[in-house]
């Protein structure tokens, strides 16, 4: 058993235009000391999949069904008030803004000791001693002055530091990050990966990294998860995933993202239409209609059975109707094609 | 030689800082631009990038005179417009248009997509042949919408398509240059091939200029001819797209680059990153000097005393520094066609971000692992 085992997690909400699947039977499992990335676009579920994980998702309102087991506990299962006892402790999230997940009001200071008393029994002098060594510890310069700023006295990457000395207080062995780059510039988005990657090698921590910059997850992921309308389609673990991607939604993503090692003269290869509304998904396989290889299936099958996600090689798992040698050929010729055609 | 399309020379827009209080004295100003000069040609794309709060999108506005410059000149397609008035630019808003950043906030919710891709012709009082309606929606099937779709509101399409319409309006006057402004960092991954490929098949049809303002590199790189890196108001350095990022000469270009992630993993744990020290000083109070030298990791004394000038190192290729750099730095760059990308991982390492930690750390900034003890 895995240190996070995921199973089927199913998460719905209804809306007054219909029920939103924003979840549907996502599978997934993260050890101690690696990095899974999930990775999608806008509505494909990464973010209330973590949410479903933390236990943040109001449990009236929403439809869940599945198992979240951490460390033994299915958290699914467990009261509300047991799970927000492990909520800051045992497991904590970083969010993508940190300017709106930190409170204006409050110095810095109140808001780390705050986090620390929740969780420990400690007074109140130990746990400011505690936040100013965590914000020693992610970078801040003079951290014994900085704690009694308010955040918006703060940068955006300072910011972001505070935030991820929050998460980090309780020494969680489940970290969450929600696209905690996303809203940074280029260079400062380079030191929180390289803070996030040591946070990794030493507190042997398990981390879940959601975003949706494959060049963010080829740094800093062990596995991934690429999900699209809800479903995984693709599970690998990183090399496999850039070597030898077979979802064509994933070739698709790896063909049309601008990077740095194309080349530029060659012209972006673009998936064509727009992501499906999850209320209403196109049946079979939901990327069906934006699927350029769906005409080498047979009988139109990917428009009426959703493929599973099956095995197409080791710890690689892939959701399509394609034949295996044909998508490890369209896979080669994609990679191909961003080098001009040179194979 | 011929006259540019666009030149801009030594531009500033500086923003008054004013006190608090009944007398609102100005106290300081926001050097958010802080003389600039670049040109464009007709047809070609001028990529302007840098990180937020550059300058780079005050920059676009101050040359498409949303703002009035504090100080410099705008020439487009030799008229001077740096000083006109508001009526007296409406004649040249034809040759240069503006695509925004958020589609969402660009379109008015409560007009129609036909009226709002028609109202430049209002505007300008134009009558295209065969009618606006006609003229529209001939726009709309040539950004790759349907024309079916005139009598639709912005709030029925999805955000590419609303760049879509962005790209329609901005098109209606058939401009010689549109300014786009992060046209496409707004919109999710698999739609941003299809606004850049748009654009560069537009740019092809039309005979279009852009000045592309953008923070990501790799996008900026796709798209443009030539780049200006912007920093601090100022331009660090501008070259043709291949010398920008196979031998860019300034320390800032360099420590940009290296700090873009490639979706590679087997780069990813062998390129060597610059990492840059402390945060964007103010403009109100830039530094002395070079405005980079409080975080360049080539920084001299001179540096903090003498601004440094836009040298023209080669032809086409413009450096601000006093000490560019023109030997490699080693495994910093990667560019073109890299041979690794098609090979088959033999066997997996179990952690491809060992070797990641070979950054380079500048005083101060330990890795976090030796600071845990």
């Amino acid at each position: 058993m895995s240190f996070l085992e995921v199973s089927n997690l199913q998460v719905s909400f209804p809306t007054e235009d219909g029920i939103v699947h924003a979840v549907d039977g996502v599978s997934f499992s993260v050890e101690r000391g690696k990095v899974l990335a999930v990775v999608g676009e806008s509505g494909s579920g990464k973010s209330v999949t973590s949410q479903a994980v933390m236990g943040l998702l109001n449990r009236k309102a929403t439809k869940i069904s599945g198992s979240v087991v951490l460390d033994g506990q299915d958290l699914l299962a467990m009261d509300e008030k047991d799970v927000r006892k492990l909520r800051g402790g045992k497991m904590a999230m970083i969010f993508q803004d940190p300017l709106s997940s930190l409170h204006p009001f409050y110095r810095i200071s109140k808001q780390l000791v705050e986090a620390v008393r929740v969780h420990q029994n400690v007074s109140k002098s130990d746990a400011r001693k505690q936040a100013v060594s965590m914000l020693d510890q992610v970078g801040i310069p003079a951290p014994e002055r900085r704690i009694d700023d308010y955040p918006h006295q703060l940068s955006g990457g300072m910011r972001q530091r505070v935030m991820i000395a929050m998460a980090l207080l309780n020494n969680p062995s489940l970290l969450i990050a929600d696209e905690p780059t996303t809203a940074l510039d280029v260079t400062v988005q380079a030191q929180i990966i390289e803070l996030i990657q040591q946070i990794q090698q030493v507190s042997d921590a398990a981390i879940i990294f959601i975003t949706h910059d494959l060049g963010v997850v080829a740094e800093v992921a062990h596995d991934v998860l690429v999900m699209y309308a809800g479903r995984v389609v693709e599970y690998a673990p990183v090399e496999t995933l850039y070597g030898q991607p077979q979802m064509p939604y994933t070739l698709g993503l790896m063909a049309s993202i601008p990077r740095l090692d194309r080349d530029p003269d060659v012209r972006l290869d673009p998936i064509p239409g727009n992501p499906p509304s999850l209320i209403n998904l196109p049946s079979g396989c939901s990327f069906n209609p934006r699927c350029t290889f769906s005409d080498q299936v047979a009988d139109g099958r990917c428009s009426v059975e959703l493929p599973d996600l099956l095995s197409a090689g080791e710890g690689h798992l892939v959701r399509c109707h394609l034949p295996i040698e044909i998508r490890k050929a369209l896979s080669a010729e994609t990679l191909a094609a961003l080098n001009g055609g040179v194979l | 030689m011929t006259t540019p399309l666009l030149q801009v020379e030594d531009l500033k827009m500086h923003f008054p800082v004013k006190s608090r209080g009944i007398f609102r004295r100005v106290v300081g100003q926001v050097r958010a631009v802080d003389g600039i000069s670049l040109h464009i040609d007709s047809g070609e794309t001028l990529g302007l990038v840098g990180e937020s709060g550059c300058g780079k999108s005050t920059a676009g506005r101050s040359i498409m005179r949303l703002l009035s410059p504090t100080d410099g000149k705008v020439i487009l397609d030799g008229v001077d417009i740096t000083t006109l008035s508001r009526r007296q630019m409406v004649p040249h808003r034809r040759t240069a248009q503006m695509i925004f950043q958020d589609p969402y906030s660009a379109l008015n919710p409560r007009h129609t997509v036909g009226s709002i891709i028609g109202a430049p012709f209002i505007v300008q009082k134009v009558k295209p042949v065969g009618g606006v309606r006609k003229e529209v929606q001939e726009l709309m099937a040539r950004v790759g919408l349907n024309p079916e779709h005139y009598n639709r509101y912005p709030n029925e399409f999805s955000g590419g398509q609303r760049q879509r319409i962005g790209i329609a309006r901005a098109l209606a006057l058939k401009p010689k240059l549109i300014v786009c402004d992060e046209p496409v960092s707004a919109l999710d991954v698999s739609i941003q091939a299809q606004v850049i490929n748009l654009l560069q098949d537009l740019q092809q049809d039309f005979g279009l200029a852009y000045l592309f303002v953008a923070h990501d590199l790799s996008v900026v790189r796709q798209i443009s001819h030539r780049i200006s890196v912007m920093y601090l108001g100022h331009i660090m350095e501008t070259a043709s797209r291949d010398v920008l990022y196979s031998a860019p000469q300034h320390p800032y270009t360099h420590a940009l680059m290296s700090a873009v992630p490639v979706p590679n993993p087997q780069l990813a744990g062998k390129r060597e990153r610059i990492m840059l020290q402390g945060d964007l000083p103010s403009p109100i109070n830039p530094p002395a000097g070079c405005v980079f030298n409080t975080r360049c990791f080539k920084v001299q004394d001179r540096c903090r005393v003498e601004v440094p000038e836009l040298i023209e190192v080669a032809p086409g290729h413009q450096v601000a520094c006093h000490f560019p750099i023109t030997e490699s730095l080693g495994t910093t760059l990667i560019t073109g066609p890299n041979p690794g990308l098609t090979e088959q991982p033999d066997n997996a390492p179990d952690s491809p971000n060992a070797a990641a930690t070979n950054a380079v750390f500048e005083a101060g900034a330990e890795p976090w692992a030796q600071r845990q003890s």
